[in-house]
């Protein structure tokens, strides 16, 4: 049973330098319980696309394609309903929790405000809910801390506090942007565990949007793995990392230092060039100019995704594990 | 003195200490970025300085290269004590050493051309004018895999990874002995970190020069560094070489920053037992007593009541390998945060 459906989704933006493909015709849905790990570096769409199917994106996006959420198309249902849907049925954690936090008020009332809001609840008893929250994300002293300031938390105490507002209306869906990515690598760990906490004791499904593959590894189902605004793989999480198809994964996976692999003086794989920039795609496979197997038909033909292994699909149409 | 001496490391730092005074409203007090740290850097080695925000890495860096005063301390470069010579004094010196800044977006002058800014250095000090600084620089830019025609460019107009290869660039212009590097790929998109951590490994290889490499990633440190040093709340916790540090780390910080650190790759990172610390990294203003460490530490309980009240030193323990730890000595196991048994008293 699937939670989230998306069919096509395409975001365009109409720019001085010409129309940007942000997102292009992006497929996929989101089981029950399960955690979609999206990766991918800076300009791949992999936040844009996600904000789209909130429609929190600025007028100027064009987004095309259907989002099937509980029997609504996210993308055409009335503006009240989909307010309804925000922040209750589907929740978003942002990267920086510092500024997605409002500095005047006490975070007791910004949670409560969520509370009020979507659930109606009076003000003692969004207090009462608020401090469960808390205790919910591992906040110590959540009495004390519900009455005080966002600059008075660390950064990763913020974060839980983001989370704890996401979590208010009990979502069925829980989007997180970059959660960790702010965040020391002590304070990393403890986040990761409590989005595993969360969907065992919640049920909630977990979509991670995320550069760091192993924060993927670590706590992704599957993984969706996206270059210049396209799904470029897509597989079950043990899959993915033993049997790597795209040769973009296959240079990401290579290019990371690992503990203890690589050695003392041994090197890492370069990706050459550069991310393409989305005002000027090359024409075939956006990979192409960066790709070692690319040949002419992947220099003027856009590959589409194919199932080459179960449940495995790759946009390449030289795919396989790296030699 | 100021004179060099051959036969001493590139950077010796001693007991450094760097305090910035608060005066604001409501607060008040002394930030102890750097409590007292000491390492030094030998000729062509590279040694790695991890840490979490707010250990005080960053500041160290900054006190190295006299960007801030030291409060108290010694810098040596090359034997000479630079710790407090003047701006003039310290002029010729500059081409010794040099830095790369962790953002490539604002560490570059956005009105000189990029080729200007690599020769800049060589200019300030004298090594070459006109025809010969062009064709340093040209020279510079192919070493450093830039296209020759972004000599020309203005900053804004180059990527991320360029733009590292530009700071690269100018600080080896003037063949300095120590680079130091403060997060210099942090702010890159992983597929361009590695060509420059390549880049720079090929670099020191060709050069020779010693590096002080600033970071909060682990698996960057493994990859590039010969010695580790591991900061926390101002202090250096343990200093090892690297291979020693990953593979028997004895400081209950160390361990549990190792253990905290994400692999990719499925299989190790869902096998592998980690220690979650409790709270945060205390407020710099108030450091804990005695052991910085202690308010988070899981072994408190067997170090107390000596870690509130004594600042365990940083000790040998044996084969270059530094720790500062009532529980760990020469000749003694070091405790494993892995070992469910040393966690109940």
């Amino acid at each position: 049973m699937s939670v989230l459906e998306v069919q096509d989704l395409s975001v365009r933006f109409d720019t001085d330098d010409g129309q940007v493909h942000a997102v292009d015709r992006l497929s996929f849905s989101l089981g029950e319980r399960e955690v979609l790990g999206v990766v991918g570096e800076s300009g791949c769409g992999k936040s844009v696309s996600f904000m789209s199917l909130l429609r929190l994106l600025p007028e100027t996006a064009v987004v095309e394609g259907r989002a099937e959420f509980d029997g609504v198309d996210l993308l055409r249902a009335p503006a009240s309903r989909l307010r309804r849907i925000r922040g209750r049925d589907i929740a978003f954690v942002f990267q920086e929790p510092m500024t997605s936090l409002n500095p005047a008020f006490k975070v007791g009332n910004q949670i409560g405000e969520v509370l009020r809001r979507h659930l109606g609840l009076s003000r003692g008893e969004a207090r009462r809910r608020t401090i469960e929250l808390l205790e919910l994300v591992r906040i110590p002293a959540p009495e004390r801390r519900v009455d005080e300031y966002p600059h008075q938390l660390s950064g990763g105490m913020r974060q839980r506090v983001m989370i704890a507002m996401a979590l208010a209306c009990d979502p069925k869906i829980l989007i997180a942007d970059e959660p960790t990515t702010a965040l020391d690598v002590t304070i990393q760990a403890g986040i990761l565990d409590l989005m595993r906490d969360i969907r065992e004791r919640l049920g909630t499904a977990i979509v991670l949007i995320t550069h760091n593959l192993g924060v993927v590894a670590d706590v992704a189902d599957r993984v969706i793995v996206m270059y210049a605004g396209r799904k470029a793989e897509e597989a079950p999480v043990h899959e993915l990392f033993a049997q790597p198809q795209h040769p973009y994964t296959n240079g990401l996976l290579g290019a990371v230092p690992r503990p203890g692999v690589a050695g003392v003086r041994g090197r890492l794989r370069e990706i050459p060039g550069r991310v393409p920039s989305l005002a000027s795609l090359p024409q075939g496979c956006a990979f192409a100019p960066r790709c070692p197997r690319a040949d002419d038909r992947t220099r003027s033909e856009v590959p589409e995704l194919r199932e080459v292994r179960p449940e495995h699909l790759v946009a390449c149409f030289h795919p396989g594990p790296d030699a | 003195m100021t004179t060099a001496d051959p036969a001493a490391p590139t950077l010796e730092v001693v007991d450094l200490v760097k305090h910035f005074p608060v005066r604001g409203i409501g607060a008040r007090g002394v930030v102890h970025a750097v409590d007292g740290v000491s390492f030094s850097i030998g000729r062509g080695e590279l040694l790695g300085l991890v840490g979490e925000s707010g250990s005080g890495k960053s500041t160290v860096a900054n006190c190295v290269m006299r960007l801030v005063e030291p409060t108290e301390g010694t810098i040596r470069l090359k034997g000479a004590d630079i710790t407090h010579l003047s701006r003039r004094a310290l002029r010729p010196l500059r081409g010794d050493m040099h830095m790369v800044f962790q953002d490539p977006y604002s560490s570059l002058d956005p009105r000189m051309t990029c080729g200007q800014i690599v020769g800049e250095p060589l200019d300030v000090q004298g090594i070459a004018r006109r025809a010969a600084l062009d064709t340093r620089v040209a020279q510079l830019f192919d070493r450093v895999g830039l296209r020759d025609e972004l000599r020309f460019r203005y900053p804004h107009e180059l990527s991320g990874g360029q733009r590292q290869r530009i700071g690269l660039a100018r600080a080896l212009a003037v063949s300095p002995t120590l680079l130091v590097a403060d997060e210099p790929v942090s702010a890159l998109d992983v597929s361009v970190q590695a060509s420059i951590l390549n880049l720079l490994r090929d670099l020191q290889d060709e050069l020779g020069f010693s590096c002080l490499f600033i970071t909060h990633d682990l698996a960057t440190v493994e990859y590039l560094c010969d010695r580790v040093a591991v900061m926390y709340l101002g202090k250096i916790v343990e200093l090892a070489p690297t291979r020693e540090l990953f593979a028997a780390p004895k400081h209950p910080y160390t361990q549990a920053l190792l253990s905290a650190a994400v692999v990719p790759d499925p299989v190790v990172q869902r096998s592998r037992s980690r220690v979650v610390l409790q709270g945060d990294i205390p407020s710099p203003l108030e450091p804990p007593s005695g052991c910085r460490f202690r308010t988070r530490c899981p072994l408190e309980h067997r170090s107390a009541p000596t870690s509130h009240e004594v600042e365990p030193p940083l000790v040998d323990v044996g084969g270059d390998h530094y720790v500062a730890c009532h529980l760990v000595g020469r000749g003694r196991e070091a405790p494993s945060l892995l070992d469910p048994a040393e966690l109940v008293g």
